[in-house]
């Protein structure tokens, strides 16, 4: 099968009305994407740290369980950090997603094959791991039903969502990490942020 | 066995600190420690895969307004050190407690390379290494470590060392 999304829109779509929802963003094209969709102190972008965006994830839903995470990250940067499904699948978070916007390609480094270009399927992986639900996401007529499931299904889920390999114009976050740090925890925080 | 029940105390210095996220792979040397975290229900302890992981779970559970703490082995060590350079970048405060092995009377000569660089290779990436080589003094550093690392947003690591660990012999491990 061939890809027909596009990431830009399929990341405006996870992320449209977003409200109280908290993101992580795994480093290159993802962090990109949600910049691009609109950035916010709620969206904590890396731009190292490749393979623990979804770990992560997990240690922010388990620290807010009463909030939503929703991890937006790339085939390449989970692929690097694939023993964290396994680790989630053994959490069970009910209030975690992970998205992966899969374009099969190293996009930052000159659009080399990922694993997933050779059909390495990573849904399936988070079946095997224990997730409440995974799936690979290939059409706009999925695109809508993985969308509710990452924003409001019982935990853990992911969507494997291909999308077409584009190289697109840079949309950039703050790039200094104790910004991000701070602003993304006085907005969930509030003052408690910078107490003790 | 030592007189001290080092575990038990450093289980009450954590409690104290207000972790309540325990991660870990398993060691030898933590594995009452381990026992200790998970019999606590005001306690998540989490089994993580491969140690790096733990920096992200750290990291994620602090920008959630949660303090943590990662126990491993020294070996594990190597594996974190790429996602090391998030902490410092951030400033994320992280508490490493690290049980050696390949420091002092090691059986294993496997172990030494990665136990002779960790002191190195922690520093190398911004981490505070505090060593210490006797029972009574892990819960005392551990209290100190978790102050530096949540007051003044530091990364340390404590290394417990195998004096107090205690392990003679690859039978004796296998025993445990």
């Amino acid at each position: 099968m061939k890809a027909t999304l596009h990431r830009r829109e399929v990341v405006r779509t996870l992320l449209a009305e977003r409200g109280e929802l908290l993101v992580v963003s795994g480093l290159g094209s993802t962090s990109w994407d949600c910049t691009a969709a609109g950035d916010s102190p709620l969206t904590f972008p890396l731009w190292g740290a490749m393979g623990v965006a979804a770990m992560t994830g997990l240690g922010l839903a388990l620290a807010q369980p009463k909030r939503r995470v929703l991890v937006i990250t790339g085939d390449g940067e989970m692929l690097m950090g694939l023993t964290s499904l396994a680790t989630i699948g053994v959490q069970r978070p009910r209030n975690l997603a992970l998205a992966v916007i899969d374009n099969e390609r190293y996009g930052e480094t000159g659009m080399q094959a990922t694993h997933t270009a050779h059909g390495v399927d990573i849904a399936a992986v988070a079946r095997g791991c224990g997730f409440e639900a995974a799936q690979v996401v290939w059409r706009e007529s999925g695109l809508m039903a993985a969308c509710r499931r990452l924003r409001a299904g019982a935990g853990p889920v992911l969507a494997q969502i291909k999308v077409v390999p584009e190289k697109l114009p840079l949309a950039l976050p703050p790039r200094e990490g104790a910004l991000l740090k701070a602003r993304f925890r006085r907005a969930v925080l509030g003052v408690a942020a910078d107490a003790a | 066995m030592n007189a001290i029940d080092w575990p038990q105390r450093v289980h009450r210095a954590l409690k104290d600190a207000g972790v309540r996220l325990v991660a870990y792979v398993p060691d030898a040397g933590h594995k009452r420690l381990i026992e200790l975290c998970h019999a606590d229900a005001a306690m998540r302890a989490v089994a993580l895969a491969t140690e790096e992981e733990g920096i992200g779970l750290a990291a994620g559970a602090w920008l959630g307004g949660a303090r943590s703490a990662l126990l491993m082995q020294s070996s594990g060590v190597g594996n974190c050190i790429n996602v090391l350079g998030m902490v410092r970048e951030c400033r994320f405060p992280l508490v490493m407690l690290v049980t050696m092995r390949g420091e002092f009377g090691e059986f294993n000569p496997w172990q030494v390379p990665m136990g002779q660089a960790t002191p190195a290779v922690l520093e190398a990436m911004g981490v505070v290494v505090q060593k210490v080589a006797a029972a009574h003094e892990v819960a005392p550093a551990l209290a100190a470590a978790a102050r530096l690392a949540f007051d003044s947003y530091t990364a340390v690591a404590i290394l417990v060392s195998q004096r107090v660990i205690g392990i003679k012999s690859f039978h004796e491990q296998a025993a445990q």
